[in-house]
């Protein structure tokens, strides 16, 4: 069975299928990152190109590992060094990529909709690693990877994601994503961070944080980022965390065998306390674990591979 | 030279709808002549020199009184690679449009009589170019459609300080408008409407709260939603076309809302007309032909400002045009290249072309049965005549600005074949029905069809 899509760009575009064949490769490449020498030929030859136009420590080097146990060779550009500082566009930098002939582009971009705009242009795979406020696909497919690993499924599961539900590509990605795969997404956060038609996407607005917890397996916070404070979006971290911070005690609500994610970086103390996330319903590290995995699965598919082969 | 236009239906809403022949003389309408009494008629051009009298027969169209549009952006000074006054002027005629009022926000902005004098020297001198390369009869034809440069309220388009209006209108402006960056400031946008009333100038109003639109770039909704795009809610709109009616009420002037999008909106100049405040309306093609839903592969093409609203708003915008909430239809035509629109889609610059499609979009909703086609001339040609205190109708003495449509010609809209310099249009590819044969502009033909 082959992975019939060219680019991965949002979870909308995946079908239940894809997602099973990106999470079923991933746990096969798991096992790479536990040996001796972590480091297959898969991809020997290729090249892939990281273009990050956003800040980014842990997303970028998770692809850069999976990329390079894989073999493949990765260059990396970002904002600061590209010719998008020069006043170049971004058709024209992805044009200019393209001429050098790599295999795969992850791009990360601000702008909604980037990694698409580019995809239209350009021979090689795009893989999206965040654009804007759109999508962040890579990250809500190793929070499945990690969620069906713990559980042993997704379907039926009950998640909660809490946070500024508005302006996180995550939130967006996750939401997609748990519901396709017949999970029941219930978000809370201000109504200053929930954007307008959001249960189109299929998931159920809960108005604060106990309710949305109530009988979760999964809890799944989202990074509060200080500059929304300037877009009015809260009054300050104190009030956000006496509203929507998880704690132990809100946990409780919860199934007794809850899990704890974040996509990092975390702002402990504003919408997760330490004794949540280092306590024993917490998976944020295995989260990071599975990231490497996910990401090589990803460009072993892209890049034409076939499921279950070696 | 003379001019009979033979065989048209003629449709000037109010004055006349019957089979006539029209003849121009020296750029006026000299005479209209029912065909059923054609000695008379005839006798009545014998009276002229008959020998220099050329007939040009459009049977099996419709002649109206030239279309106006009140909301165009012609990009000169400043932006000529996106338009100029000439390739402006072109598609205007192209799209049966006899003349148009383009905005103020030019590089420089049209804040003086020095720029509202050029704009206005411009479009004569390029009307005065003959196109002799494609025509024989070159003394016919003239390029273009008319000028009515709308002027800044404020100067530099700041919000802050009124311009020389008086000065402004004797080079040739005729309405003043804050199109492009609205007044904010309530008590600015009072003194301005009170200093025009005296002035006899209309006032045309972009209503946008700033602050509740900052860094949205389409509708908020579900679409943006999905796509990550940040929001523009309707009361940024509605919220301000309340405030400039409830100006007007004070002030006793009267007000032009442009290019409404949105329900609220609508149901805020109804109320306001019911309450005999001097408000009139207008909206364009694409707000009672698409939706959000235009945008949804990041199309730069469906970027305007204000933003492609929801079905149920296209609906609010199609009851505001039928029970007459909404006065007149306007393109907003505005230019821009692929350097502002083969962008990431938050960066891309708001507005779309307009002038060449406008007239079959805008013929759907006859088609449809919504407007008469002699609604939709008097939203299209009448009722902005008369918003500026221009009398257009047909008639002897008249200036001769006619468009002529072929009302059942189908065609598909092709933005290879725009006049304009630009092509950013959503409708690529839309089969229209009802296109522009002729438009007649002082007399002289500023377009016509290729056979």
């Amino acid at each position: 069975m082959r992975f019939e899509h060219k680019d991965l760009l949002d979870i909308e575009s995946l079908s239940v299928k894809d997602i099973n064949m990106i999470l079923d490769t991933a746990e096969g490449m798991k096992e790479i990152s536990n040996r001796p020498i972590k480091k297959v030929p898969t991809l020997r030859g290729k090249t892939i190109v990281l273009f990050f136009q956003e800040p980014s420590t842990r997303t970028k080097l998770s692809f850069d590992i999976a990329a390079k146990r894989l073999s493949a060779d990765t260059i990396s550009i970002s904002s600061g060094s590209s010719s998008i500082v020069k006043g170049e566009t971004l058709i024209d930098t992805a044009k200019n990529l393209e001429s050098m002939n790599p295999d795969i582009i992850v791009i990360r971009h601000p702008s909604s909709g980037a990694a698409e705009l580019i995809s239209r242009r350009v021979k090689a795979s795009v893989v999206n690693a965040g654009d804007g406020l759109h999508a962040h696909p890579t990250q809500a497919l190793l929070d499945m990877m990690t969620v069906r690993e713990k559980k042993g499924k997704i379907e039926g599961l009950n998640i909660s994601i809490i946070g500024d539900i508005a302006h996180s590509r995550v939130a967006r990605s996750n939401i997609e994503g748990f519901t396709k795969m017949g999970a029941a997404v219930t978000v809370s956060a201000p109504s200053t961070m929930i954007p307008k038609g959001v249960e189109k996407l299929g998931c159920e607005v809960a108005s604060d944080i106990e309710s949305c917890i109530e009988n979760a397996d999964v809890v799944m916070m989202l990074r509060i980022q200080k500059e929304r404070q300037e877009a009015i979006l809260f009054p300050t971290e104190r009030e956000y965390s006496m509203l929507f911070g998880l704690n132990i005690h809100r946990l409780k609500g919860a199934k007794r065998d809850v899990l704890v994610m974040h996509p990092g970086p975390m702002n402990r103390g504003v919408e997760i306390n330490s004794d949540v996330a280092d306590g024993e319903h917490s998976v944020i590290l295995e989260q990071v674990t599975n990231g490497v995995a996910l990401r090589m699965a990803v460009f072993y598919l892209v890049a034409g591979g076939m499921k279950n082969a070696d | 030279m003379r001019i009979k236009l033979k065989g048209a239906r003629i449709l000037d809403p109010g004055n006349i709808d019957g089979f006539r022949d029209i003849v121009i003389d020296e750029g006026k309408i000299d005479s209209i002549i029912d065909p059923n009494y054609s000695r008379d008629g005839q006798s009545c051009i014998s009276t002229h020199n008959n020998d220099n009298i050329i007939e040009i027969d459009v049977t099996g169209m419709v002649a109206v009184p030239g279309l106006i549009d009140l909301h165009v952006h012609l990009r000169e000074p400043g932006h000529e690679y996106k338009e100029t006054i000439e390739t402006g002027l072109k598609a205007a005629a192209k799209g049966g449009f006899t003349a148009v009022c383009p905005m103020p926000n030019t590089s420089p902005v049209n804040d003086n009589s020095t720029i509202t004098a050029f704009m206005v020297s411009r479009a004569k001198e390029i009307a005065n170019l003959r196109i002799s390369s494609s025509f024989n009869q070159s003394e016919l034809y003239s390029g273009v459609s008319k000028l009515y440069p709308v002027g800044a309220i404020t100067k530099g388009l700041e919000g802050e300080y009124l311009c020389e209006y008086s000065d402004m209108k004797k080079a040739g402006m005729v309405a003043i408008s804050d199109d492009g960056r609205p007044v904010q400031n309530a008590r600015v946008m009072r003194r301005a409407m009170e200093y025009a009333k005296g002035l006899g100038l209309p006032v045309i109003s972009h209503c946008e709260d700033i602050n509740l639109a900052r860094d949205g770039a389409m509708n908020e909704g579900v679409v943006a939603t999905k796509l990550g795009i940040k929001g523009i809610p309707n009361v940024s709109e509605s919220t301000i076309v309340m405030r400039d009616i409830a100006l007007a009420e004070l002030t006793g002037a009267s007000i032009h809302i442009a290019h409404v999008s949105c329900e609220e909106s609508v149901d805020a100049i109804r109320n306001g007309k019911k309450r005999g405040i001097k408000v009139t309306a207008e909206t364009a093609p694409h707000y009672f032909s698409l939706t959000e839903e235009a945008v949804s592969r990041y199309d730069t093409n469906a970027k305007m400002n204000p933003p492609l609203r929801t079905e149920r708003d296209r609906q609010a915008i199609i009851q505001g045009l039928v029970d007459g909430t909404i006065d007149i239809i306007v393109t907003d035509h505005a230019p821009h290249s692929l350097l502002e629109k083969d962008v990431e889609f938050d960066r891309a610059a708001f507005g779309i072309v307009g002038l060449e499609t406008s007239l079959g979009l805008s013929m759907k909703l006859v088609q449809d049965g919504l407007l008469s086609f002699e609604n939709l001339i008097e939203k299209m040609s009448k009722r902005p005549a008369s918003i500026l205190g221009i009398d257009n109708a047909l008639k002897a003495g008249n200036p001769a600005d006619i468009t002529i449509i072929d009302i059942d010609a189908f065609w598909s809209v092709n933005p290879k074949t725009f006049l304009s310099k630009s092509r950013n249009t959503p409708f690529t590819g839309f089969s229209l029905k009802g296109e522009v044969y002729m438009t007649i502009v002082d007399g002289k033909i500023a377009y016509q069809r290729e056979s």
